[in-house]
């Protein structure tokens, strides 16, 4: 074959320019724009940032966007089921459906709308089997509540609770909370966290050494019993929460700012600045922090789905937010009340919080792949 | 080592001691007595009462009293139920708790491991973005929001497992599961960064090239090289586990301490609820000293670091 043997002709030497080796062929590309480059790359942390931003604004503008309020009570439209127009084969069409058992077709279909207040008018039965193989029969009954009620000019696209109150408004009045608590703890994380441990780091020596053990001994007491001791002696509500999160939410970030300061404080551009007879207060502002920035993001990321589990926990176990107020937590703990029978009271709110555990968790590990690439998983 | 050991018993004593002395004080500030609820007694009868909780001492006696009480193993006794004392309550109800814990770590750690040594194997594969996907599922969902989907779609719809309640191994069956879905994540997750970190490197590739089977180099030389950082997470999970009980003993009615620990808080039954907040304490603080002991003498790198 020829093929082994190309002709001489085919090559020509290159001409090697002088600096070519020196010219750069990318554009400089600071820290910031590097690590956004990387993230934008990682699916799955843009779908979490798409969700986050659908689930904010939800919680900014889903209260109003039907008129009912979120203490409008009526126990004349307790526990509807939801109803969306158009949304019907998602099954919610407004209607509950059970399937009874019996031992005739009859029997089955009589327990099928006693199920339902006998309103035979809007129960529309269907049997599943006839218990000709030797089982119970089973009927299916589908009870069309809005028309029971004479209501159907009315939706609730995601029900009603107990005493009648919208979920659709009274869902993301609670999402609020949440987003409010994931600000917040954000904010102690950034400030006591980050101050902490830089002073501790940055001063060293007893200062050091007393800040430790000062944290040591924090450390030792879980988050959980501070907490609710906290909220048992105040009254329980946003306040109380939020002063409970301020006391135990910052140590970690404190621990992990220490240890990166305590690296970096010796190194020549500190000392270059300090010979330039800059003060304490700016060497750790402008020098420090600024170098740290990648892992705190990334640390006050994995912060905040903690700290939106814990108030959803604390109102869930009845030491959150009191009673007409509407949080995730509380939602959730008056859904398990009539699980069995309206399971869609607890579905809505644990689907959002879920979104939104999972939303920012996923973009905590993007951000962090992308701030860090040696720490990628 | 014996220094450090000692050290940190010191430390462990002076926390405790620090969390007791904090309890205490925030339960004076607290609103009601065990005389709320009796408001029809007469002087007499009230002072008989507030007598035979030592509540008619002024409160640095009452300090003292239960401090010394304390260190003999006595929490008092409850408001709640007549005469009877914490401690016998708290270890009448470790039981159930321990059980569910223990299984869940179990049953957690290892489905983990399993699936995080799958998603190492089959690396980049179907396997691997489904078990991922797993992990991240059970890391975010809420505990409570998880119990209620087993609780509905096992429990009422498929019927398999009692719905709550205790008595045979299968009310514990539910309660495991949904306090195994977090460690399960966080094994899988550590279990494959891990995993696919040992399965890289040099003696791996050369146990190949010698001719182990892919199978065999997973389980007998990467697993126990992968295995020594997990343990490290053991911990944090152990400590996961004490604060999802609260919550999955409620919803199953699970007669364990989580469930005393919140109804002692409804019904304002100070000494249970300070026995309790100790006994959550001091497993925690337990848990965490021996685990960075283990460190030590698992990998002996962090001895020698500690000793520097």
């Amino acid at each position: 074959m020829d093929n082994h043997k190309p002709s001489k002709e085919l090559f020509v030497p290159v001409e090697r320019q002088e600096n070519e080796g020196e010219k750069i062929a990318r554009p400089s590309l600071s820290f910031w724009q590097d690590s956004f480059m990387r993230l934008r790359k990682n699916v799955g942390a843009m779908i979490g940032l798409a969700t986050l931003i659908i689930l904010i604004l939800m919680a900014i503008f889903g209260p109003y966007m039907n008129s009912y309020g979120e203490f409008d009570q009526d126990l004349g439209r307790a526990k509807m089921p939801p109803k969306v127009e158009g949304l019907g084969w998602l099954g919610m069409d407004g209607t509950l459906s059970a399937t009874m058992s019996g031992e005739t077709v009859e029997e089955a279909t009589s327990n099928a709308n006693m199920r339902f207040n006998n309103d035979e008018e809007f129960i529309k039965t269907s049997v599943v089997s006839d218990g000709s193989n030797g089982e119970p029969a089973q009927v299916k009954a589908v009870y069309d509540v809005y028309a029971a009620k004479d209501m159907n000019d009315q939706s609730f696209w995601f029900g009603t609770d107990g005493l009648g109150r919208d979920l659709w408004t009274r869902t993301w009045k609670g999402t609020r909370i949440s987003l409010y608590i994931a600000l917040l703890a954000a904010a102690i994380d950034m400030v006591i966290g980050v101050a902490y441990g830089g002073i501790s780091a940055y001063y060293g020596g007893r200062v050091d050494n007393y800040m430790q053990r000062i944290i040591e001994i924090l450390m030792g007491i879980p988050n959980l019993v501070v907490v609710i001791l906290m909220i048992l002696i105040l009254e329980p509500g946003i306040i109380s929460i939020t002063i409970a999160l301020t006391i135990t939410g910052w140590i970690s970030m404190a621990r992990i700012v220490r240890g990166q300061i305590l690296k970096l404080k010796n190194q020549e551009f500190v000392l270059a600045s300090r010979t330039l007879g800059a003060p304490d207060n700016r060497i750790l502002r402008k020098h420090l922090v600024p170098n740290v920035t990648g892992l705190i993001v990334i640390n006050t990321m994995f912060t905040i789905p903690s700290a939106i589990f814990f108030e959803a926990f604390l109102s869930f176990i009845g030491l959150g937010l009191p009673t007409p107020i509407a949080s995730l937590g509380t939602l959730i703990d008056d859904g398990f009340k009539s699980l069995q029978i309206y399971p869609h009271i607890l579905l809505f709110p644990a689907i959002v919080i879920s979104l939104i555990m999972i939303a920012f968790n996923v973009l905590a590990d993007g951000l962090r792949d992308a701030f860090d690439p040696k720490m990628r998983e | 080592m014996t220094r450090y050991i000692l050290q940190r018993l010191g430390y462990m004593i002076i926390t405790m001691f620090l969390i007791a002395t904090f309890t205490f004080f925030l339960m004076k500030f607290l609103p009601g007595t065990p005389l709320s609820a009796a408001d029809k007694l007469s002087e007499e009868q009230q002072a008989v009462v507030l007598e035979k909780y030592g509540l008619d001492d002024p409160v640095p006696v009452q300090y003292f009293n239960y401090i010394v009480n304390l260190t003999q193993g006595d929490l008092g006794i409850s408001f709640q139920f007549d005469n009877r004392e914490v401690t016998t309550i708290i270890m009448e109800r470790i039981g159930p708790s321990m059980t569910i814990g223990v299984q869940a770590m179990i049953v957690g750690t290892i489905l983990g491991m399993l699936l995080g040594l799958v998603s190492a194997i089959y690396h980049n594969g179907f396997l691997d973005y489904g078990s991922t996907f797993i992990a991240v599922l059970g890391k975010s969902i809420p505990s409570f929001v998880f119990a209620g989907i087993l609780q509905y779609y096992v429990g009422v719809k498929l019927g398999w497992f009692p719905v709550a309640l205790w008595g045979t191994w299968q009310h514990t069956v539910m309660p495991t599961i949904a306090l195994a879905i977090f460690p399960l994540a966080i094994a899988a997750r550590f279990m494959r960064t891990e995993m696919l970190e040992v399965l890289g490197s040099d003696y791996i590739t050369t146990a190949r090239a010698k001719g182990v089977n892919k199978f065999g180099v997973v389980f007998k030389h990467g697993l126990r090289n992968a295995l020594i950082p997990l343990v490290t997470v053991l911990g944090p999970l152990a400590i996961g586990l004490v604060t999802g009980t609260l919550v999955i003993e409620n919803i199953f009615a699970v007669p364990g301490i989580g469930e005393q620990f919140v109804k002692a808080i409804n019904t304002n039954d100070f000494p249970i609820i300070m026995g309790t907040t100790l006994l959550i304490a001091f497993l925690f603080i337990f848990i965490i000293l021996v685990i960075d002991l283990l460190y030590g003498v698992i990998d002996p790198r962090i001895r020698l670091a500690e000793g520097e």
